[in-house]
């Protein structure tokens, strides 16, 4: 393998597992808290929907991540309002919601199909950006440098900090919390619209910068492999980063291995890989939960009412 | 006048059924046909829904009040589409286009309990008094961008990012090969399995990954636009798939293959007004209408321009057909004979590869 295509399967590898790691960070957060949402796939094409609409709107990249951003806090919040506020089952509510922002942002983006703006650039100058095989450090866009320092920073927070710990107490055990006098629901609320947030922003790496175009269901399904891979992860911020590269190096090395005439298995079979990856670490965590060694937060998915 | 179902909709049968009212009963003597589609996909995929919807709407244009159209998108493939299909039928649509592949046992299931409606499903091969078929000579199309990206490769080598390997994609892949092939007779094609139709991000992986191994002119049998885009990043060549994708890599996008279902729509429209519509199976190339090629990119060279046009000249004559003799397949048998075109029996069963394919 040259080096010229091994930069280019780097810059690809870490392109791909960005939008993966930044939702996954967020739902990380969430289900620290004790929520379970599943409607990350509906909250990121919220998020990729309006990060297009913003930018081709106002020609601004910079507002188009904004718009993303609040975009995923938005639809978050409705999860938030029913499923915490209303105590609705965590489940079927984050269920509905991927439906529901899979025909929202189909509503909202029939007016942009068709339309192209310029994708979202690197941050360093070219000397650095273009560098032959600097630009594998250099060449990325803001949303690959803020998914890495996220990643720390969640990491930090949650395992450093005071409001980490009260997050993590509240997911923990959510009476107890409560019976301290921490705000449980509020505190929730708060990692709920983090977690739309970032999937807002994962959402946007689609419309933004890997395909900068509105097509619907453009996310193609990465909010469900976020998902798989915070329980893959165990709930730890550094094992996500490393999942979600692993997964984003075996997309793109299964690619590069067929358009190098490489094949080891029938393309089916790389294709199911991920998923019966995300079967087996399931099943692995759940022999760990009747073991007693998993790692889940003890209220993850339970509604809490004030009494 | 339109009435939009979504799959969604659909799904809750109560919000459903509130949405029928808008379909007209057909009780009225001066009552507009009703003509319904059944859409595999979402209308704004921009490829293969979206033509058919088009076709749909240059119905409206043709006819205006006299017809009422209809449509149900993203209906998933295999036995619940009979519900969708159904549901068309019972709103007093009198003609219904179903317009992907694995809509066809249930097309005609419902064909059975409803022998008054006219049924046409797109690229099946099951037909009945009500059921017609129609499909589109691709391959023509992928035959005249084979020959352009003969002339245009300096490296000789396309990439293909294909989806499945049906009969469908690997008639198109053929058909492109062996037309580059005739221009460059060292020509390499590649082809990337995506395994879906649908997935911008993997698709522009899928394009990258063959441009870093080479091929410096890119074509897809996928839907999305990604590829394209790829294409224009590292600064080379595609073509567009199902519409006219200029607008997303202006100077990549040298050509594309256009799905226009339009004509055909209107005169199966205009039979079963007049009372002569009858089953059948049509199979329409660029002569016919239904296949077409978006206009080309400056950047064609006036040698590949010429080539091209005699291609697409010579298939609207009948004098050259993409699948022309002597044909082998990649273990050296030989498919077709010297001088023989292959069958369209032949093409319907495709699952061989030309030399120098790489699938």
């Amino acid at each position: 393998m040259t080096t010229a295509i091994l930069v280019s399967v780097l810059m690809t590898l870490v392109a791909a597992s960005t939008p993966i790691l930044l939702a996954a960070l967020g739902e990380l957060v969430a289900e620290k808290a004790g929520v379970l949402n599943l409607g990350v796939e509906g909250m990121m094409l919220c998020g990729a929907v309006a990060g297009f609409a913003v930018a081709f709107s106002t020609g601004s990249m910079a507002l188009g991540l904004l718009g993303a951003l609040l975009a995923g806090v938005a639809t978050a919040m409705i999860f938030a309002v029913l499923a915490l506020s209303l105590n609705a089952n965590q489940v079927a509510t984050g269920l509905a919601l991927t439906i529901f922002g899979i025909g929202a942002s189909s509503l909202i983006g029939a007016g942009f199909v068709g339309r192209t703006i310029p994708r979202l650039g690197p941050v360093f100058p070219a000397a650095l950006s273009e560098h032959p095989w600097l630009r594998v450090i250099f060449g990325h866009d803001i949303l690959v440098y803020l998914s890495l320092a996220l990643v720390v920073g969640v990491s930090f927070f949650l395992r450093r900090t005071r409001a980490g710990l009260i997050l993590r107490a509240v997911g923990e055990n959510d009476a107890s919390a409560h019976a301290i006098g921490y705000p449980v629901i509020a505190i929730r609320y708060a990692a709920v619209a983090f977690g739309g947030a970032l999937a807002g922003l994962g959402g946007a790496c689609f419309s933004l910068a890997l395909t900068p175009m509105w097509a619907d269901r453009l996310t193609a399904g990465r909010g469900w492999i976020a998902l798989a891979l915070v329980v893959f992860s165990a709930w730890k911020p550094g094992r996500l980063l490393i999942g979600a590269y692993l997964f984003g190096a075996v997309a793109t090395l299964e690619l590069q291995a067929k358009a190098a005439g490489v094949s080891l298995f029938a393309p089916e079979v790389l294709a199911m890989a991920p998923y019966l990856a995300t079967i087996a670490v399931l099943t692995m965590m759940s022999i760990g939960r009747r073991t007693g060694r998993l790692d889940a937060p003890a209220c993850l998915g339970k509604p809490f009412s004030a009494t | 006048m339109t009435s939009i179902i979504t799959r969604r909709r659909l799904t809750f049968g109560a919000a459903a059924a509130s949405t029928l009212p808008l379909v007209g009963r057909g009780a009225q003597a001066q009552a507009p046909l009703g003509v319904g589609f059944i859409y595999v996909g979402p209308i704004g995929d921009h490829g293969w829904s979206w033509t058919h919807d088009q076709g749909r709407l240059a119905l409206e244009k043709e006819y205006g009040s006299k017809i009422k159209t209809s449509f149900i998108e993203n209906v998933a493939e295999g036995p619940d589409a009979q519900r969708a299909i159904r549901q068309l039928a019972q709103a007093g649509n009198q003609l219904i286009f179903t317009t992907s592949f694995g809509f066809m046992n249930p097309t005609i299931q419902v064909a059975k309990q409803f022998p008054k409606i006219k049924f046409e499903h797109a690229t099946g091969y099951q037909r009945a008094e009500n059921v017609a078929t129609y499909n589109a000579r691709f391959y023509e199309g992928r035959a005249v961008i084979g020959t352009i990206a003969g002339h245009m490769s300096k490296s000789g080598q396309a990439g293909y990012v294909a989806s499945f390997p049906i009969p469908e994609v690997v008639m198109g892949i053929n058909a492109f090969h062996l037309a580059a092939r005739k221009v460059n007779p060292n020509f390499k094609t590649k082809v990337v399995w995506a395994s879906t139709w649908y997935d911008p991000a993997k698709e522009a992986d899928a394009a990258k990954a063959l441009i870093d191994q080479g091929a410096d002119v890119i074509t897809q049998h996928t839907d999305s636009a990604a590829p394209l885009q790829a294409a224009e990043q590292r600064g080379i060549f595609a073509f567009g798939q199902a519409s006219d994708m200029k607008a997303f890599a202006p100077k990549a996008h040298l050509s594309a293959i256009v799905d226009d279902w339009s004509g055909y729509y209107i005169k199966r429209v205009k039979e079963v007004m007049d009372g002569s519509w009858k089953s059948g199976d049509v199979w329409g190339g660029i002569k016919d209408g239904f296949v077409k090629l978006a206009p080309f990119n400056d950047a064609v060279t006036p040698a590949a321009r010429a080539a091209a046009e005699a291609v697409q000249k010579g298939i609207v004559a009948g004098t050259l057909h993409p699948f022309t003799g002597e044909l082998k397949d990649q273990k050296g048998v030989v498919r077709v004979k010297a001088g023989e075109t292959a069958s369209d029996e032949i093409l319907a069963k495709m699952d061989w590869y030309v030399d120098g394919v790489q699938a």
